[in-house]
């Protein structure tokens, strides 16, 4: 079960991960993401790495939960 | 009638590729200075910024692959598999091939990080990104010195293009930067703002 | 570095009979600096009987808990930092960016032997030879401690080195990630931490960070035991806290307290004599409108109901309060409460570190529209803006700045509804324009103001 986390010192709201993976990131007014708190769905996966490897300031990342 | 040889066809290989190479770097380093900057290509969305800056990039070392390999096997001149990689020991214009080589290492270097880039720490991977600022140059120089192309016509005309389209965007960059409200003051702008939209709040 | 040293009387609370055993931080008669030699006459020499896993065994035993604010158990820290390879660097945090709280600063000022003492202690037990004391930069308070920390080394009774690091005037200048990041160099700015455990000070090394009262506590636990820590507090909450007590008439005073003590204590509050139409309950200061509990990241309680509680976590944590750092604020009547609220948000806006989108983005538009709720007639817009800006805000920073702050406003919207239903018809209870909550003036512009 992995989970997605933002940085939120390293994001700079440049929004890709929201393009690339709109079922669990939402952008608020300000162009920051939303990232749902649940564990990334099975058939999300990998659209999920291609959204943690998008991110320009690599503020995205998959973190293993137990 | 003179057919052009094997040997001859290698050899404008390596030459022509070596300018498609030069374009797509430049296409690369431009691309990464928008990904910096959080700029966007109008009609396309965010994230194809950093897409075509990493696909550029991955056709440009196809290119500059085949670049190099033309040129080492072409017997016309010698210039081994050693002098890819190590500077200033090709049997041919070593010193320019020279600025390549460093040029090609640099490139790689770039190369191995960006794929392994979860498995390092931010700052490392940054640090060693900024060689991009090293290598394209090394790269426009080599080209220079490289081959008789270069001493006129189409081929200048492209070099020319690619440093003034740098030029250009190191320069957006910067001014770019230089209008950055400052961490410290991020907060303060926006109170100001704020209060100047006070009418709007009601 | 300012050159003036402001510090409030270190008084005992209006309400309370003095306590047995109180106080033990400061000395009993006035707020005169305790030198070393008085120190080790009142106390006697810091003995390390059994070595620091005794000490920690001692400090499991006594139940003390930090006294910065997150209240985290002590020994629990000291085990993993005995634990920690390399050994931790151990930093005593005497920031005190909190501008409500002066108590840190009165124990640096009067008791800087007892806070030294911790500090070796938390030293050896977390096996370090260097140590670090982090003060808000003051020249005055640094000179008296750096004479301190000279005395006890002409003395030889430190093991560990000392080195005094000024900490900028910032809100979040004692956040422990936010000094973490100062000790390496850079501006004072918390960081994004993921992992719990002991903050990463460098790849492979820790720091064990600790607010200075904890580490006074320490020094007298390792003397007179846990059994006598206990005396004082409450069974789940033992020991003694220092206070810093904002009356209603306006006089501030630092108060050694056993926790669990009654708010009305600390106030001098007397509910029974309260007018029964009237929101306000007399106190030792005179009428009080609302308590402040917990300093600008705490909650707003109204008078009859903060009359009701104990100083204790136990007691303010189902109420969404907590005793933070001591702060407690009578705010007299004849005080608007949306004003004062507002300007304390302007404050709090200011003192982001403008590192995280949602921070500051949506602390400042929500100080802007609690300005225009403190305001006449402010419409329903303002109000439905700042819920719906402080739902976007809270727990999306690298720390807790933007849930504090937001905790702090909307206990302000709950305690203060009847105030701002008077100002939506262009009335206010608040008499006089002067401030009452303490703030700083200036605001930051720079990184150097975070460095």
């Amino acid at each position: 079960m992995e989970k997605l986390r933002v940085n939120p010192v390293a994001c700079a709201g440049h929004g890709a991960c929201a393009e690339l993976l709109p079922e669990l990131i939402t952008l608020d007014e300000w162009g920051y993401p939303i990232v749902a708190d649940q564990p990334v769905p099975h058939g999300l996966r990998r659209a999920a790495r291609r959204a943690v490897s998008s991110c320009p300031a690599l503020a995205l990342a998959l973190s293993r939960v137990a | 009638m003179t057919g052009i040889t094997s040997t001859t066809a290698l050899w404008y290989a390596s030459r022509a590729t070596g300018v498609v190479t030069m374009l797509l770097l430049t296409a690369v380093l431009l691309l990464g200075i928008l990904v910096n900057r959080q700029g966007r290509i109008p009609g396309l969305p965010s994230f194809a910024v950093t897409g075509l800056h990493r696909n550029v990039s991955l056709l440009a070392v196809a290119f500059l692959a085949i670049h190099v390999i033309t040129a080492i096997v072409d017997p016309y001149v010698t210039i081994g598999l050693a002098a890819a990689v190590f500077p200033f020991v090709a049997g041919y214009r070593p010193f320019w091939l020279g600025l390549g080589a460093i040029s090609l290492d640099l490139i790689a270097a770039l190369m191995v990080t960006s794929l392994a880039r979860a498995r390092m720490s931010r700052r490392a991977w940054r640090g060693i990104h900024w060689l991009a600022y090293a290598a394209w140059p090394l790269a426009v120089v080599h080209s220079l010195g490289s081959s008789s192309d270069a001493r006129g016509g189409l081929v200048l005309g492209v070099l020319a293009g690619c440093v003034l389209a740098v030029a250009a965007a190191l320069a957006w960059r910067l001014s770019r930067a230089a209008r950055e409200i400052p961490r410290a003051a991020r907060a303060a702008a926006i109170l100001s703002h704020m209060s100047a939209r006070k009418a709007d709040l009601r | 570095m300012t050159d003036s040293l402001t510090l409030p009387p270190a008084a005992p609370a209006p309400g309370a009979a003095r306590p047995p055993g109180l106080p033990r931080l400061l000395p009993a008669a006035g707020a005169v600096p305790v030198d070393l030699r008085a120190h080790l006459a009142r106390h006697g020499p810091l003995r390390h009987a059994g070595g620091p896993g005794r000490l920690v065994a001692e400090v499991a035993a006594a139940g003390l808990t930090g006294r910065g604010g997150a209240a985290f158990p002590l020994a629990r820290k000291l085990a993993a930092a005995a634990e920690a390879r390399p050994a931790p660097l151990v930093a005593g945090n005497g920031a005190e960016g909190e501008p409500a709280s002066s108590k840190d600063g009165s124990l640096l000022w009067i008791s800087p032997h007892l806070v030294l003492d911790g500090l070796q202690l938390a030293a050896e037990a977390a096996g370090s030879r260097t140590a670090v004391l982090y003060v808000r930069r003051n020249q005055r308070l640094h000179g008296r401690l750096a004479q301190a920390i000279a005395e006890r080394a002409a003395a030889g009774i430190d093991a560990a080195r000392v080195d005094l690091v000024p900490a900028p005037d910032r809100f979040l200048a004692g956040e422990e990630s936010a000094l973490v990041t100062r000790l390496t160099g850079k501006p004072a700015r918390p960081a994004y931490r993921p992992v719990r455990g002991l903050p990463r000070l460098a790849p492979g090394r820790t720091a064990l960070v600790q607010n200075v009262e904890t580490l006074a506590h320490l020094a007298l636990i390792a003397r007179y035991g846990a059994a006598w820590f206990r005396l004082a507090g409450t069974e789940a909450e033992p020991g003694s806290m220092l206070a810093t007590l904002h009356l209603a008439d306006g006089r501030t005073s630092v108060t050694e307290v056993p926790l669990g003590i009654g708010l009305a204590d600390l106030l001098g509050l007397d509910p029974r004599a309260a007018d029964p139409g009237g929101d306000s309950v007399p106190s030792a200061g005179g009428p009080v409108r609302a308590v402040l509990v917990g300093g600008y990241h705490g909650v707003w309680l109204p008078p009859a109901e903060a009359a009701r509680l104990p100083l204790a976590n136990a007691a303010l944590r189902p109420l969404g309060a907590a005793v933070g750092a001591g702060v407690v604020a009578a705010l007299p009547a004849g005080r608007c409460g949306l004003a004062e609220t507002a300007r304390v948000a302007r404050y709090l806006a200011l003192e982001s570190a403008g590192q995280c989108g949602p921070c500051f983005n949506g602390l400042p538009r929500i100080a802007a529209a609690l300005d225009h709720l403190a305001g006449p007639r402010p419409g329903q817009r303002a109000r439905a803006d700042l819920e719906r800006w402080a739902g976007l805000v809270a727990g999306r920073g690298a720390c807790h700045h933007p849930d504090g702050s937001v905790r702090f406003i909307r206990s302000a919207l709950r305690v203060f509804a009847a105030e701002a239903g008077l100002h939506d018809r262009g009335r206010c209870t608040g008499t006089g324009p002067e401030p009452f909550l303490p703030l700083p003036a200036g605001r930051p512009a720079s990184d150097a103001d975070w460095s």
